[in-house]
């Protein structure tokens, strides 16, 4: 098989009822750009041949009985029903078949399994419904989170050529060196998965899966979350973007000092104007999806933060429920999850928002006291 | 046993009693398989509302009718429904009208046991599909309901669907054991094992893999249930249990589950290709130990649904080669059927229409689980839509056309009507249209990268999911077109004879049409 083969007669008879500009009537699996992807596709298209060849040949006498054999053509129906020697044939021949299959597929799955001396760990992390990307060595992560508006998903407005598989902070990793991801996951089980790598793993929680890639072109890599984890299970894209080596350490070294540069936030001083501006971007990234970006909710499942007790009255109350979540229901504990900063940005931005204008704020100080505390 | 065949003698000359109470009460396998029958036929149309609504959803990219959650909860009742109320049941049906006169028995062996197990299944599924009134809906984790979305995550009515499925089980586990009864106890003088009709056969098999696995489900649902409401922690890591548990549990179930839904209809349809191919079934012997190296080897290949969850390298192996080793006795009835076609004198009825379209759907089928078995080349296929081509191709042409095939084989004997065979080969033409455009374009899908279980979907996967809808509905509407043919041929139509197929063999073809009430009840001679 050669494994560089472009897609598969990819094009059947143009635009029968497409209307959208993206759509294409792509028949087959891609190669990708792994070593892993290539010997995959390469079994793939061994196997796919085999039933072709063994279809031809069932489905040809099979078809030739139809046509030839038939009552209406005066067909006079033979009276055999055993042959000891065609049916031990037809038992060994396929078995050899398989044997055959099953030498280059043990080979491959054996290299599939060898993330032994990786250059990059990264750890990924499942959670509903976004994954954090945690560069082991390099002492920093972030969330990745899909950006696709609510207006495109509710077809207000175009859709645009990345529907659904966008995403804020993409995966960057280095091109030509042997990455190894860690996958598990925080609530559910979900499913990490890049085509065109051939890496396909499991986010089980308490459980932490190995694979691993080495890709060979720069370029940005496209998937989703592949096992079914609720709600927004199909909102969930995986993006990985593939970098030179160069490219790759200046991203690192940025990374390093922004994470350096966070931990800094929650001894700054902060102003109301700051964090309101902070908070409506934490709020639209990490709450919106359940109480929507006008703060109504969707009662009964998700409540309203607008005029909600909690948002406007107890102080305390709103910090538990922010950091510690609601054990039992969707509501997160997003203690975890966002930085002190981002905690207290998103706490002030709640309260001051649509009409909830107590004035009040809490400073990234607070919440980090507020957590220690307990 | 004698007990029971002895009553029954007696009341021979009775015939059925008159109202409702006659099917309430009754212990009359034809009554009781009329009764499944009917009831799964509903199961399918409900069943396949949900997919009409699915199929709606996915008919252009962006949510057009439906919200995500209320999504999850049809894929899931779809799922559900289909299995457990609409293919086994068919089948269970199925074999309470033909065991017995396949075997020239008077009646199932447990036939008080056989009324209760059928009136378990509505209240069972009552059960179920209430829950899609109840706060926070119905089940919405996947038919295979992994843990722990369907535990820690799952909705309130979770509990409700537990019981439903506690009771489904007692009575498949029921029906099982009727036919095993049945089968090697009421036979006629004469009929040896080897000379059972093929249908009986399967059935046999089925009904071992079913007495097999189904308390293993009850085991899982069991621990799902103290999960949720009693605090264990099986499948909670939190609380030092084991996600993957459920998996390898659900699926020692799950997959001699898939093998329950197709054997039956693998002996239906080697009873229907000898009938119209006028010549004798090739190799009778080797389907029947095809069969039970089927059936043996779907106990340990379940892993082959896991291929992603992380097992050790040596597990993936192993599962690989079992699960790719099935392939050769499938295969072997493959060639069996395209053998007893070769050289006959072939006509095509809508038996035998739907009959050749299993062999050769069922064998497309069969093709992608090959390469879904195929370890390394399942972690770009698990979970996406050729996953879903796959299964629909085993179990829509591969079931449910056995179930049609077996409908129109028989309607004659059970009605003493013919059915309308311009409206029959209709019924089988839309069907056939309908469902290979929504299946098969499944497989581009999965192949371009399409995970299952999504509600929305990106843009490059727009062309196939209009065709595959498009087809669906095709596929949907012509069902209604098998009621009304099964309600024409009930209540008139040419007569049929005792033996209206020319190439038929077997005991229910010396009964007149229609079966009278009681049959058999002195036991036929078998040379
Ligand atoms: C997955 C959906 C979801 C997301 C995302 C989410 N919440 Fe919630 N939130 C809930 C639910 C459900 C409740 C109600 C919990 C309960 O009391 O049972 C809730 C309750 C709350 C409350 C208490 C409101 C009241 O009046 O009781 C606050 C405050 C809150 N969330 C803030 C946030 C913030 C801040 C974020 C983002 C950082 C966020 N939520 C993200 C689902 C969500
Ligand atoms: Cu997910």
């Amino acid at each position: 098989m050669r494994v560089h083969a472009k897609r598969a007669g990819a094009l059947l008879g143009a635009s029968l009822v497409s209307s959208q500009a993206m759509a294409d009537w792509t028949l087959n699996m891609a190669p990708g750009v792994t070593g892993t992807s290539n010997e995959i596709y390469g079994l793939h298209m061994t196997i796919l041949w085999i039933c072709v060849a063994i279809g031809i040949v069932v489905f040809g006498v099979m078809f030739w009985s139809i046509f030839a054999h038939r009552k209406s053509k005066g067909s006079k129906p033979a009276h055999f029903h055993e042959n000891t020697v065609v049916e031990i044939l037809w038992t060994i021949i396929p078995f050899v078949i398989l044997v055959l299959m099953c030498i280059p597929a043990t080979a491959t799955l054996m290299d599939m399994y060898d993330s032994e001396e990786s250059d990059i760990d990264i750890k990924v992390t499942g959670y509903q419904w976004k994954w954090k990307y945690d560069y082991i060595n390099e002492e920093f992560g972030y969330f990745s989170n899909t950006t696709t508006p609510q207006d495109e998903i509710y077809n207000r407005v175009e859709k645009n050529e990345h529907y659904l598989r966008e995403v804020d902070n993409p995966m960057v990793v280095p091109v030509d060196k042997k990455i190894r991801f860690l996958v598990t996951a925080n609530d559910v089980i979900h499913s990490w998965w890049v085509p065109a790598f051939g890496v396909k793993k499991d986010a089980i929680p308490g459980f932490i899966n190995e694979t691993w890639t080495r890709i060979d072109e720069p370029g940005i890599y496209r998937g989703q979350c592949t096992e079914l984890c609720g709600r927004l299970h199909g909102f969930m894209p995986v993006v990985v973007k593939a970098v030179p080596q160069d490219e790759y350490d200046a991203w690192v070294a940025e990374q390093v000092a922004s994470a350096e540069r966070e931990r800094e936030l929650t001894s700054k001083d902060w102003t109301l104007a700051e964090l309101m501006e902070r908070g409506e971007g934490v709020y639209n990234t990490n709450c919106a999806a359940c109480h929507q970006a006008n703060g109504e909710g969707m009662p009964p499942t998700f409540p309203a933060l607008k005029g909600s007790r909690i948002a406007i009255e107890d102080m305390n109350a709103h910090l538990d429920v922010v950091v510690n979540g609601v054990s039992g229901s969707p509501m997160q504990a997003f203690g975890e999850q966002l930085s002190e900063a981002d905690l207290a940005a998103v706490i002030t931005y709640e309260r001051n928002a649509w009409g909830n204008d107590t004035g009040e704020m809490v400073t990234p100080k607070e919440v980090f006291d507020y957590k220690n505390k307990e | 046993m004698s007990a029971v065949i002895d009553t029954h003698a007696q009341d021979h000359h009775h015939g059925p009693a008159k109202g409702f109470t006659r099917w309430l009460y009754t212990t009359n396998h034809k009554d009781i398989g009329s009764m499944y029958l009917i009831f799964s036929f509903a199961m399918f149309l409900l069943g396949g509302t949900m997919a009409m609504v699915i199929r709606a959803e996915l008919f252009q990219p962006g949510l057009q009718i439906v919200e995500p959650e209320f999504f999850n909860q049809m894929t899931t009742m779809h799922g559900l429904i289909m299995v457990f109320g609409a293919v086994m049941p068919a089948f269970v049906g199925l074999a309470n009208w033909m065991i017995p006169m396949m075997i020239g028995a008077p009646d199932m062996a447990l036939p008080r046991m056989n009324n209760w197990s059928f009136w378990l299944l509505p209240a069972a599924f009552l059960i179920l599909i209430s829950t899609l009134f109840m706060p926070g809906g119905a089940p919405n984790f996947g038919w295979t309901f992994y843990a722990p979305l369907s535990t820690t995550y799952g909705p309130p009515s979770t509990t409700f669907f537990i019981f439903a499925v506690h009771i489904m089980g007692v009575s498949s586990i029921m029906g099982a054991i009727n036919v095993i009864a049945t089968i090697l106890n009421l036979r006629a003088p004469g009929m040896t094992l080897m000379k059972m009709p093929l249908f009986v056969w399967t059935w046999l098999i089925t009904a071992f893999l079913l007495i097999a696995v189904m308390p293993v489900l009850a085991g899982v649902v069991t621990m799902m249930l103290m999960d949720i409401n009693f605090g264990t922690s099986f499948f909670n890591a939190a609380g030092g249990g084991d996600p993957v548990l459920f998996q390898h549990v659900f699926w020692f179930f799950g997959h001699p589950e898939v093998y329950i839904m197709i054997l039956p209809a693998f002996g239906a349809v080697s009873e229907i290709i000898p009938a119209f191919s006028r010549k004798p079934l090739f190799g009778y012997a080797s389907m029947v130990y095809a069969v039970g190296a089927i059936a043996l080897l779907s106990f340990v290949v379940w892993a082959h649904h896991m291929f992603t969850v992380g097992i050790p390298l040596a597990g993936e192996l192993f599962f690989m080669y079992a699960t790719m080793l099935i392939a050769v006795p499938t295969g072997v009835k493959v060639f069996n059927w395209v053998a007893t076609m070769f050289r006959g004198a072939l006509s095509f009825e809508a038996p035998m229409l739907f009959a050749v379209a299993f062999v050769i759907l069922f064998t497309i089928g069969g093709f992608s689980g090959l390469m879904l078995a195929v370890a390394p080349a399942d972690f770009q296929y698990h979970d996406t839509y050729f996953v879903v081509a796959h299964f629909h191709y085993v179990l829509v042409p591969g079931a449910i056309f056995g179930i049609f095939a077996s409908a129109y084989y028989w309607l004659p004997k059970w009605t003493g009507h013919m059915y309308d065979e311009t409206l029959a080969q209709t019924h089988f033409w839309l069907s056939f249209v309908g469902m290979n455009l929504a299946f098969f374009p499944m497989h581009f899908l999965g192949l371009a990268g399409m995970p299952r279980r999504i509600p929305d979907y990106a843009l490059q996967f727009a062309d196939f999911n209009m065709v595959s809808s498009i087809g669906a509905f095709m596929f949907g509407a012509t069902q209604l077109l098998f009621l009304f043919i099964v309600v024409k041929c009930v209540r008139g139509g040419e007569k049929a004879a005792a033996k209206p197929w020319e190439g038929a063999e077997g005991l229910e073809w010396t009964l007149p049409s229609p079966a009278p009430y009681h049959t058999f009840a002195t036991p036929p001679e078998i040379k």
